[in-house]
């Protein structure tokens, strides 16, 4: 039971991160329909920013603490944004209206580089910080297992949901929410009506990989190593999370994350850790086979 | 009439230039926000352990000088070039009379390389990987090009074929001609298997289902120790022999070299390796050129131009996209049973997920069911990669990049037409622009 409290406790905050990833999935694909396969890479450029910024602050010894993650966060998101609104013009704006499989090969390219320009830059070896936030609370002692609700744990649960707060009142409240919402609907007709769908689809990729950046940062404080190749496996299991969830749907991007890290950490602490992506990518075949449209998606109307 | 249009370029050339200037500034700007921590700030691990920056300034003004020239050069082009004229289906049209000269060329050239002054192991070997590439390429292309289904995880049947093949040779003795089908087989039956589950899922969904079945086939060979050796994979895998007759230095009658009376020599075995790859690419592409002219061959291409409008008229999909998956992955066990000999070892490190990608991109820049096109594009990404070898660590980054930018430039890839398979009266090429509209 003790155990089982504690897992329950390591999902959710494995599937927040997968969910924060999973939101800038659904919205490319919700406005745009492509797959953005570099998304998971601007996941790792994230936390690859966020790791110099800790670097610079810490070991600098200019800051410590809480305000140095909130500074980490902010410099992780800008910068992480400005790699999101450069992939999207470089690779995807010139192939808007461009045959289907055109920005898929240009996006698988695009996460080549990104994960080759990263190594090339910072090199192929892990990069361990030290822990920024130690500690925890002792939620439960039973059997002599001790459940543990570490403060980093709180954080990474705090920080997305305020994260999330933030962009559904973005989503739902603002001017460029409904633009976005316009272009997800029908993109000719948002054009039609005035809306800049270039700028709009912009700023999603920005919002998007800023959504990334603060889970990259997340990602990084919470496991203390990260390479150049975390991005694809973390990604893909994103992707799976937005499909689970229902492709389009933003909250179902994040229930499917939560569902995602909640699946991968039973398996691994019930059957076994090697098998652990197999058990995710099964979900994802299992679910597109048994209900296409995932758990709160939309059924496609097909007009012929 | 052209005299006027260049005086209103005359004019507008200081508007052009200034606005060139300012847009390549922003991009300076944004390349410096871009490059500033990644690439100024490196982290090293250091000797206690913690991690140490390294700041490198010179470099992060390289790049940032490059991206303003570069900003500035191409902006001042565009501005100067005017709008682009496009392609008519007469260039189309010429562009496919002189693909049908570039084939015969480009086989009787792979026919005679290994006999061509200058061909050394070297040569030879690149010609093998470009060939598997391309019998790869042409295997992909019956699920993509063809049936229009996108295949994220077609390296899972090549090493279900090279895996195949292995544990075939070396457990069980069996020589690489029976193995060869066997491994054909045994993908084809993954491929109905994988294939099954995803006959209701279209497009995008598709792909990253065919991606995740790739990525547990992986898993499973790593972790399934017993049987595949997990990641140090299988050794000793038997060379293949000239039916029958085995490659050996030893000149012996029943060897290759003394049965042919030849001088022995380590060649013999790699222009055999050459030659069985070119005819089992070739065979690749003549069963792929046969069933376009078949009824199943049409359905496929039914299927992919309108899946609605194919049920429609009574084609059964069911079948259609699973033959496509069995055929495609038939073609893939192949390629991956002649990886397996070839190599002598495999582990699952040569069946990653960037293999897929490089099969479809190869198959994507050769314009999507252009045979020739397929194989000009595997020459050019696999020699292309070959010939930055000396870049070593950068060699991906130009790789990846190199796939956006020919993306951008030409996203119907290098041979962007197509000929209709079936046509009233007089067939004409179909220009790139009215591929993706159904009409090719």
């Amino acid at each position: 039971m003790a155990y089982a409290l504690q897992q329950l406790i390591n999902g959710i905050s494995l599937g927040m991160i997968y969910g924060l990833i999973a939101v800038g999935y659904t919205m490319v694909y919700g406005i745009i329909g492509m797959i953005n396969f570099a998304h998971g890479d601007i996941f790792m450029v994230g936390a690859f920013i966020a790791l110099i910024s800790i670097v610079m602050l810490v070991s600098g010894g200019i800051m410590d603490g809480p305000a140095a993650i909130l500074i980490v966060l902010l410099v992780s998101t800008c910068v992480t944004a400005l790699y999101g609104w450069t992939v999207e013009r470089v690779a995807y704006r010139p192939l808007r209206g461009s045959f289907r499989l055109a920005p898929l090969i240009s996006a698988i390219g695009m996460s080549i580089v990104l994960q080759n320009y990263v190594q090339v830059a910072q090199g192929a070896r892990v990069k361990p910080i030290e822990p920024l936030l130690p500690g925890g609370v002792t939620v439960l002692e039973a059997d002599a297992f001790v459940v543990q609700f570490s403060y980093m744990q709180m954080l990474i649960i705090a920080v997305t949901l305020a994260v999330l707060a933030i962009f559904t009142w973005l989503v739902t409240r603002t001017p460029l929410g409904r633009a976005m919402r316009a272009c997800e609907q029908d993109r000719k007709m948002a054009a039609l009506l005035g809306i800049d769908t270039d700028r709009t689809i912009s700023l999603t990729f920005v919002i998007g990989a800023a959504l990334a950046a603060v889970a990259g940062t997340m990602y990084l404080l919470r496991y203390g190593v990260i390479d150049f190749y975390i991005g694809f496996l973390a990604g893909v299991k994103a992707f799976t999370a937005a499909v689970l969830g229902g492709i389009g749907s933003l909250p179902g991007a994040v229930l499917g994350g939560l569902l995602i890290g909640l699946i991968e950490t039973f398996w691994s602490a019930y059957f076994s850790v090697q098998y652990k992506d197999v058990a995710a990518f099964s979900i994802l075949a299992i679910v597109l086979i048994f209900m296409p449209t995932g758990l709160l998606g939309r059924a496609e109307v097909e007009k012929v | 009439m052209s005299g006027e249009v260049a005086a209103i370029a005359m004019a507008n050339r200081p508007s052009v230039a200034a606005a060139a200037m300012k847009d390549a500034a922003i991009t300076a700007l944004i390349a410096a926000g871009l490059f500033i921590p990644i690439v100024g700030l490196r982290t090293d691990v250091g000797a206690d352990g913690a991690l140490l920056v390294r700041q490198r300034w010179g470099d992060v003004a390289i790049l940032v000088v490059i991206a303003f020239f570069g900003r500035l050069g191409l902006v001042t082009w565009r501005g100067l070039r005017g709008e682009a004229k496009p392609r008519s289906a007469a260039r189309t049209e010429a562009l496919r009379k002189a693909g049908r000269l570039l084939a015969p060329l480009m086989l009787g050239l792979a026919l005679a390389l290994p006999f061509l002054p200058g061909t050394g192991r070297y040569e030879l070997d690149l010609g093998i990987l470009v060939l598997t590439y391309v019998m790869l390429g042409w295997g992909l292309n019956i699920v993509v090009g063809l049936a229009g289904l996108l295949d994220l995880g077609y390296v899972a049947f090549y090493a279900v074929g090279a895996y195949s093949y292995a544990l075939l040779a070396t457990h069980f003795g069996l020589s690489f001609w029976l193995c060869l089908p066997l491994a054909g087989i045994m993908a084809a039956f993954w491929g109905i298997l994988l294939g099954f589950p995803v006959l209701r899922l279209r497009g995008d969904y598709l792909a990253i289902v065919t991606l995740a079945f790739g990525e547990i086939i992986r898993v499973v060979l790593i972790n399934w120790v017993s049987l595949t050796g997990g990641p140090n994979g299988i050794t000793g895998i038997p060379r293949p022999s000239f039916f029958g007759l085995p490659f050996s230095m030893s000149g012996e009658p029943d060897t290759f070299a003394g049965f042919f009376g030849l001088e022995p020599s380590p060649l013999h075995r790699v222009i055999f390796l050459y030659y069985l790859i070119l005819a089992l690419a070739l065979l690749t592409n003549w069963v792929s050129i046969r069933m376009r002219r078949q009824p199943l061959g049409r359905a496929w291409e039914a299927l992919r131009e309108d899946e609605i409008a194919c049920r429609s008229l009574g084609i059964d999909i069911r079948n259609t996209k699973l033959s496509a998956f069995a055929l495609g992955a038939m073609f893939g066990g192949f390629a991956g049973a002649f990886f397996a000999t070839r190599q002598g070892f495999i582990s699952p490190e040569s069946f990653t997920f960037i293999e897929s990608a490089i099969i479809l991109a190869i198959v994507v820049l050769g314009g999507m069911g252009s045979q020739i096109g397929i194989a000009i594009a595997a020459l050019v990404m696999i020699g292309g990669f070959e010939l930055f070898r000396d870049l070593d660590e950068y060699r991906m980054l130009v790789f990846g990049g190199a796939m956006v930018l020919i993306m951008v430039v030409r996203p119907r890839g290098l041979v962007g037409s197509r000929t209709p398979t079936v046509a009233l009266g007089t067939r004409r090429a179909i220009g790139a622009e009215h591929v993706g509209e159904g009409r090719g």
